[in-house]
């Protein structure tokens, strides 16, 4: 037997229904415990404190995948009401206190370890958050780890009524940090009308899209094996392999650059076709591998340095990024509802702004001639998308329902509000001041987050990919940070474009992606967007926009430039 | 572990119903108040909250029904219908919502109505010598659906493999007048495409919005092909907006031949499928199945280019289109302007008439314009040729 010995314990509260199980006398397993031993072992049920015990032996404690937690919970829960929208984090996470306070939290899976601890007193059986340390099987002291709590993720109160209807869903999705995996349970019932005719299925291979002519990231990771492995798969709202690959089959390419050729439909989508997505993700985040490292995630903008650009090259500063609302589908699957949720939640968060964020929502349904006017003089009004890539993916769907544009009083604070993310927010300014451009968009983030949190929401992040957003190529940051710069000599140079990738920039026009350079102006931005953190790439930005300045102006002596040296880039 | 197994893949949509109904009807119920055409004028918040949570056995819901009507509030000059099928049991599952609409589009037709299926070309009277210094072509055209199948807006790329192997198979088996070729559009050759642009046969990937937003044009161009005889008269497009289009057509006024070919054509085609163990898609109410509401019944659309370019000027010219049962298009079809006093004139009516009515209304309808316009240009009054409405 393996001296490191953990035990997993359950405890439920009472809003789940209580499930009877008969006590059964337990065999800890020897050595390393598989899977299928896991499920399994049985439960010794301690009805009056819904508390479940087991033995396993495992190894790595936190290498328990969370669809094994699940199908434990479905397995001593099947009647799964209760546990619609159950979210599960890491016991520090701060994100519980939101929901402790509220009475949201439903359960936590503790495990023991044996030997190392000193002894507990007895807890009191009333109170489940004491945990009891000593082993009922083994007779000696432990102590109790948090492993993870379960709590349910705040819906609007409509839900509290739905909650209770037996007829729903079980879902679990993965809230916070760790390394664990998402997994998720789904009891689906049909409401299908019995018809005469059965629908015909295909195999795999009959459904296998033609990619030949394709050359996008998709069509570059999707063989036959991986298709077959994965089309018959869903998330728990059901968002299939097809849809998240549609908009990739019908555009086969860009004529400039490699497009990503998939979205995906909720947060789940990334860890269901996790074998299409981390390759995908590898490629276009140029070597990032979501299976072995981690994104670190930094909004303090006082670490930066500088920041104030030459105003006679930098004519304005602009920094955007997008964030997604955990628990509700992303914009290629979302229904109504949840479209109409996002903007709900988050213009009772941006209302709460105040200062220099203080501003105003617009919504496209309901906008006047005057606003929708001053919206497009300001250059923040943004329009149904027409981008095939977009529309493809199912983005525009109902539109204009549930858009809107919300702006701060002075104008340089913009949130747009599903459009090709639930969020983009935006943080801009004329002038080379990025610093405080920056400074803005990260205060303003932090609020928009806090005040989303007070009522018991929360962005999706995780720590491999970051922030979770529609496209793959927007994971980890999604930041874009940029300047418009006027750069007459150097933009002529035949160094220009190597200068720019080894400072790990890129130019566009100033009409932004897909447009080219007006006079000598040019739009500077960061390349990267994941593996880095916000702070790593705005300082990357401004390290970079300073030097290719500097060149500009040594140009203007009469002076010779440099290429400077490749900087790394994963810090 | 198998992460979730379903047993039918159901590749686009709002399929995923459940999630859905997690929200109430009020929540999920579209913003339709800007919105002009037959779904949004029938689809009440009662009627949506009814029939949300149904889907068809191959999984189409209510809401990828109407999700192109939702999309598209409405077309400038046509009440549009606003909802499209995606199998045949649509039109059952789905009835409270389409009957009404088909009611409204078809001129009153019932939910209890009988369609009369009539494909004998014998049974047309006249049509074979229309003015040819006026009638420049004439054409006939219709959509067949595969039972069994979905349709294209809710098909699986293997669903549309199969319908076009289906096709191709049975359309090689016609012979004599009707021997032809297939050209499926991802293979053509530079040459192929550019006859098939000359010969006026091509069709695009579908831009028009209406068409998009059902999800017709998933995964364009695979298994889409154009097929035609070596005479170039009698033509076959394969998983454009239905499963088949089919089109008879020649110069000249003699519509009299061109249904016979499509007769002839349209019944052989039905013959091969079913040696095959395959049919059409058709009931005794609703008459050939198809994609949209609107084309139900025959889905026959037969026409004529026709000059005339004295008579579209006049102001009754409207008022005898109706009650000639016609419609005027542009030359290049719907949503086009005329040129050159050009007008394609057709029926306006597909279902609760059979294929040689309709045909037969066109064919005096059109012998009737093209008096009036020959009057016209005498300087000649066309008070008393005023037909009475049919």
């Amino acid at each position: 037997m393996d001296s490191c010995f953990h035990s997993f314990q359950f405890i439920i509260s009472g809003e789940c229904d209580p499930v009877p199980l008969e006590e059964e006398k337990v065999t800890p397993p020897c050595g390393k415990v598989k899977q299928k031993e896991v499920l399994a072992t049985p439960w010794h049920c301690n009805k009056e404190r819904h508390t479940y015990f087991c033995s396993a032996a495992l190894k790595k404690v936190k290498a328990l995948p969370l669809y094994l937690i699940a199908t434990i919970l479905q397995k001593i829960r099947p009647t799964s009401a209760g546990l619609k929208y159950l979210a599960v984090c890491d016991s520090e996470s701060s994100r519980l206190a939101a929901a402790a306070s509220e009475g949201r939290v439903i359960g936590r899976l503790l495990c023991w370890e044996k030997g190392r601890y000193p002894q507990h007193s007895p807890a009191s059986s009333s109170n489940p958050s004491v945990y009891p340390s000593v082993c009922p099987f083994f007779k000696t002291s432990f102590i109790w780890r948090d492993l993870v709590c379960f709590y349910r993720v705040k819906m609007a109160s409509s839900f509290a009524r739905i909650l209770s209807s037996k007829r729903k869903v079980g879902i679990l999705s993965l809230v916070g940090a760790g390394s664990l995996t998402v997994g998720f349970f789904l009891n689906r019932e049909q409401h299908v009308n019995a018809g005469a005719h059965v629908r015909r299925i295909y195999p795999p291979s009959a459904e296998y899209p033609d990619l030949r002519k394709h050359n996008n990231c998709m069509a570059s990771h999707l063989s036959p094996a991986v298709y077959a492995k994965l089309c018959n798969k869903t998330t728990p709202n059901g968002y299939t392999l097809d849809e998240a690959i549609q908009t990739g089959v019908d555009n086969p390419g860009h004529p400039f650059i490699k497009t990503v050729g998939m979205v995906a439909g909720d947060e789940e989508s990334y860890e269901v076709f996790a074998d299409l997505f981390n390759p995908v993700i590898k490629e276009r985040h140029n070597g990032y591998d979501p299976c072995n490292m981690k994104h670190p995630t930094d909004l303090d903008s006082s670490k930066i340095r500088g920041g104030q650009f030459d105003e006679k090259y930098v004519l304005s500063s602009r920094v955007r990024t997008g964030r997604s609302i955990r628990g509700l589908s992303l914009p290629p699957a979302c229904t109504r509802a949840e479209r109409r949720e996002v903007e709900k939640v988050v213009v009772d968060a941006l209302a709460g702004l105040k200062g220099d964020l203080a501003g105003k929502y617009y919504s496209l349904t309901q906008m006047t001639e005057q606003e929708q006017q001053q919206l497009i003089d300001d250059h923040f009004l943004f329009d149904k998308p027409v981008s095939p890539l977009l529309t493809c993916a199912g983005m525009a769907r109902d539109w204009p329902d549930a858009r809107g544009i919300w702006h701060n009083n002075e104008k340089t604070f913009l949130v747009w509000i599903n459009e090709e993310d639930h969020t983009r927010v935006i943080s801009m300014e004329k002038g080379g001041n990025m610093r405080r451009v920056f400074e803005r968009f990260c205060k303003g983030l932090q609020e928009v987050e806090r005040l989303i949190q007070e009522k018991g929401w929360e962005f999706m992040w995780n720590e491999r990919l970051g922030y979770i957003l529609t496209c793959p190529s927007n994971l980890g940051t999604g930041l874009r940070a940029g300047v418009h710069v006027t750069l007459p000599r150097l933009s002529k140079d035949a160094r220009f474009p190597k200068i720019l990738d080894n400072l790990r920039l890129q130019k566009r026009g100033t009409g932004g992606v897909d447009t080219a350079a007006v006079g000598n102006t040019f739009d500077i931005s960061n390349l990267d967007r994941l593996g880095q953190s916000e702070v790593q790439l705005v300082q990357t930005v401004i390290d970079g926009v300073n030097y290719l300045i500097e060149c500009e102006k040594k140009l203007e002596r009469g002076q010779d430039i440099k290429i400077p040296a490749p900087i790394s880039q994963f810090k | 572990m198998n992460i979730n197994q379903v047993d039918a893949t159901m590749p686009f949509g709002n399929t995923h119903n459940q999630l859905k109904m997690n929200y109430t009807a009020e929540q999920e119920y579209p913003d339709l108040s800007k919105h002009n055409n037959h779904m949004a004028k029938v689809l009440t918040l009662e009627m949506y909250a009814n029939l949300r949570d149904k889907q068809t056995p191959s999984g189409f819901t209510l809401d990828d029904v109407i999700q192109t009507g939702v999309d598209n509030p409405g077309h400038p000059f046509i009440m549009t219908v606003g909802c499209v099928a995606g199998d045949e049991e649509t039109y059952e599952v789905f009835k409270d919502l389409l009957d009404p609409v088909i009611e409204d589009r078809h001129g009153g037709y019932k939910p209890t109505d009988k369609h009369k299926t009539d494909l004998n070309p014998d049974n047309l009277q006249g049509g074979d010598d229309l003015d040819p210094n006026y009638v420049l072509s004439s054409r006939v055209r219709t959509g067949r659906s595969i039972r069994g199948f979905c349709l294209p807006p809710h098909c699986s790329r293997g669903e549309r493999r199969g319908i076009e192997g289906l096709s191709v198979e049975a359309l090689g088996a016609l012979d004599g007048d009707l021997k032809g070729k297939y050209y499926a559009l991802k293979d053509m050759t530079e040459e192929e495409q550019q006859q098939l642009i000359d010969d006026h046969f091509l069709f695009d990937k579908p831009v028009s919005p209406l068409l998009l937003a059902s999800g017709m044009a998933r995964d364009w161009p695979d298994a889409r092909g154009i097929w035609h005889n070596d005479n170039k008269t009698f033509l076959v497009w394969v998983n454009e907006e239905d499963h088949l289009r089919v089109i008879s057509m020649q110069k000249g006024g003699n519509m009299k031949e061109v249904f016979t070919r499509f007769c002839t054509g349209l019944t052989k085609i039905e013959e091969l499928f079913k040696e095959k163990g395959h049919e059409f898609m058709w009931n005794e109410h609703l008459g050939y199945v198809l994609t949209c509401p609107s084309n139900l019944g025959t889905g026959l659309r037969g026409g004529v280019h026709v000059k005339l370019p004295n008579l579209s000027k006049h102001e009754k010219f409207g008022e005898i289109l109706k009650r000639l049962r016609l419609q005027k298009r542009g030359t290049g079809g719907v949503d086009t302007a005329a040129v050159g006093g050009v007008f394609d004139i057709s029926n306006a009516d597909r279902l609760g008439f059979s294929e040689v009515e309709l045909v037969q209304m066109v064919v005096d309808g059109v012998k009737l314009l093209v008096d009036m316009e020959k009057c016209l240009e005498a300087g000649q009054s066309i008070d008393d040729l005023m037909p009475e409405q049919k």
